[in-house]
């Protein structure tokens, strides 16, 4: 590996490597994401029933190719570790950067949390079907561990491994779809049987919007990678806006399968653990039932090993610019990852994932990456006005400027009151804690912060300043 | 002991030595370089104007 031959002598700089291609930044995108169309997007069917689910996943969709449009543009400006951290420290300020910082700490840790414990709990479920039992923890404790072992040892092999095991969950959804003769309609999936109108009206279908969002969430993961690729201005854009496309195609191949599958009550049913791999296994082949069995958990390992990277580096930076402890700020000497933050991040994610419920876990995040995005239009609107087109070299221009930005923060008002439809005091109780965060960082921590290093851009002075 | 039960040691005891592994290094680390090289990366310097086609930046 290459960051293994990068050791660097004493008193020497030692930064992250960059070795990072657009192949990679899918895999680190998708590989977040791709667990949503394995289970949780279900969800939304119970909300808003089946049709409910398929406007969610469209409106959501636009939702998000709006966070990747604006994503690409900045980031692939403002290349730095810790994405739209980054971004908020040089055009909003430290407090909205450390708000921001945390959400993606928290969105990241929650989500790979609950990966874990699916990955775990599927490996008890694939016991049981061969007859056996046994306890999931074990093998909860041994993904996390696994996984933040690879993280450690370099990042080029941990986004390789999880661009094969992405595309390997990626192809399973596609084998699927395929076994079940999409072209023979009514033989084995029943659509005429199964579909029915919206059981909920429209109210059901905007609660619907909460689990849409189990579709895409955290595609916008791919920014953590910035410091990281050898290309900034090509990778990013191309492995997000790839990826999206990538989602997008998966999302309408999961609900076509399941709704066909599966009535939507079973659908929408709160144990319902993994509605892709119970579509295989009601569809009566055992090729299909083992091959959804090995999609599914491969989908949670790529998903938890993506969030170890990103949840890391989001902490490594903000220990970097002292928002943080600065001893979180070190990178290791020979495999040039943020080690202290991976090995501080490991026993955080471990208890939540043992002792917190999955759907608890889940909503945490979701409310965090909500946040986030409730930040970008904003974020975007300042980037233009403050650097204007022309001003500095953009890796990628995103198109029709200021639509997507007043689109993207429209749907996030919409889907605010779809959360709080459903989890409206956790929502509070979100908000509360992260006012409390910010008390915290204004009367206390904000003096250790150097405020001449925050930006760290060679651009010219922004309009206005 | 059945062979479910077997993969279960096996699980704890591969996440207790990786676990072990890194904390070792970790602490390896700590002892072999200072502080100050550990913690001397600084965010990304901006390639795109580096390595740039050379543009006039406007001011």
């Amino acid at each position: 590996m290459a960051e293994q031959a990068a050791g660097q002598a004493q008193g020497q700089q030692i930064n992250l490597l960059k070795v990072l291609g657009p192949t990679h930044v899918w895999a680190l995108g998708v590989g977040i994401v791709l667990v949503g169309e394995f289970m949780g997007w279900n969800y939304a069917v119970g909300k808003g029933g089946a049709y409910g689910a398929l406007i969610a996943c469209w409106v959501i969709g636009l939702l998000y190719t709006c966070v990747a449009m604006i994503d690409s543009e900045i980031t692939s400006t403002v290349a730095a570790a810790g994405g739209q951290y980054a971004q908020a420290k040089h055009t909003i300020g430290p407090l909205m950067a450390f708000n921001v910082g945390l959400y993606l700490v928290l969105a990241y840790t929650m989500l790979e949390a609950g990966d874990v414990l699916v990955a775990g709990q599927l490996v008890q479920i694939g016991a049981g079907e061969l007859g056996a039992s046994t306890a999931f923890e074990p093998f909860t404790i041994l993904s996390l561990v696994v996984l933040a072992w690879l993280n450690y040892r370099g990042v080029f092999m941990t986004l390789t491994v999880n661009f094969v095991i992405t595309a390997a969950a990626f192809l399973t959804i596609i084998i699927l779809f395929i076994g079940l003769e999409p072209w023979h309609p009514e033989s084995i999936m029943k659509h005429s049987e199964l579909l029915t109108g919206l059981p909920y009206g429209w109210l059901g279908v905007i609660a619907a919007f909460h689990f849409g969002i189990w579709y895409y969430l955290g595609i916008e993961g791919t920014c953590q990678a910035a410091e990281e690729v050898r290309s900034p201005g090509r990778s990013l854009p191309l492995g997000t806006i790839t990826g999206m496309i990538t989602l997008a195609i998966a999302a309408g191949l999961t609900w076509y399968v399941c709704v066909g599958m599966l009535p939507w009550e079973y659908l929408g049913w709160d144990l319902t653990l993994a509605p892709l791999y119970d579509a295989a296994r009601v569809s009566g082949s055992n090729f299909l039932h083992v091959a959804l069995f090995v999609g599914t958990l491969f989908s949670a390992i790529a998903s938890a090993n993506g969030c170890i990277n990103d949840a890391a580096r989001a902490w490594f930076s903000m220990g970097r610019d002292r928002y943080l402890p600065q001893w979180f700020g070190a990178v290791h000497p020979r495999y040039r990852t943020p080690f202290r933050s991976i090995l501080f991040l490991i026993p955080i994610a471990a208890v939540f994932a043992l002792k917190v419920p999955l759907a608890q876990v889940i909503t945490f995040s979701i409310l965090s990456g909500l946040l986030n995005y409730t930040f970008m239009p904003i974020n975007m609107f300042k980037f233009r006005r403050m650097w204007p087109l022309g001003s500095i070299r953009r890796g990628f221009q995103h198109p029709f400027h200021p639509f997507p930005a007043i689109l993207l923060m429209s749907l996030c008002i919409i889907t605010y009151f779809a959360v709080y439809l459903g989890y409206g005091r956790q929502l509070l109780a979100m908000m509360a804690f992260y006012i409390v965060a910010s008390l915290w960082f204004h009367f206390y921590r904000y003096r250790f912060v150097r405020r001449g290093d925050q930006f760290t851009m060679a651009w010219p002075r922004p309009q206005g300043y | 002991m059945g062979l479910w039960q077997i993969l279960e040691w096996a699980a704890w005891i591969i996440s207790a030595v990786l676990l072990g592994w890194m904390f070792i290094d970790f602490l390896k680390v700590g002892r072999e370089y200072s502080e100050a090289t550990l913690l001397s990366s600084r965010e990304g310097i901006d390639e795109l104007e580096l390595f740039g086609d050379g543009k006039k930046k406007g001011h």
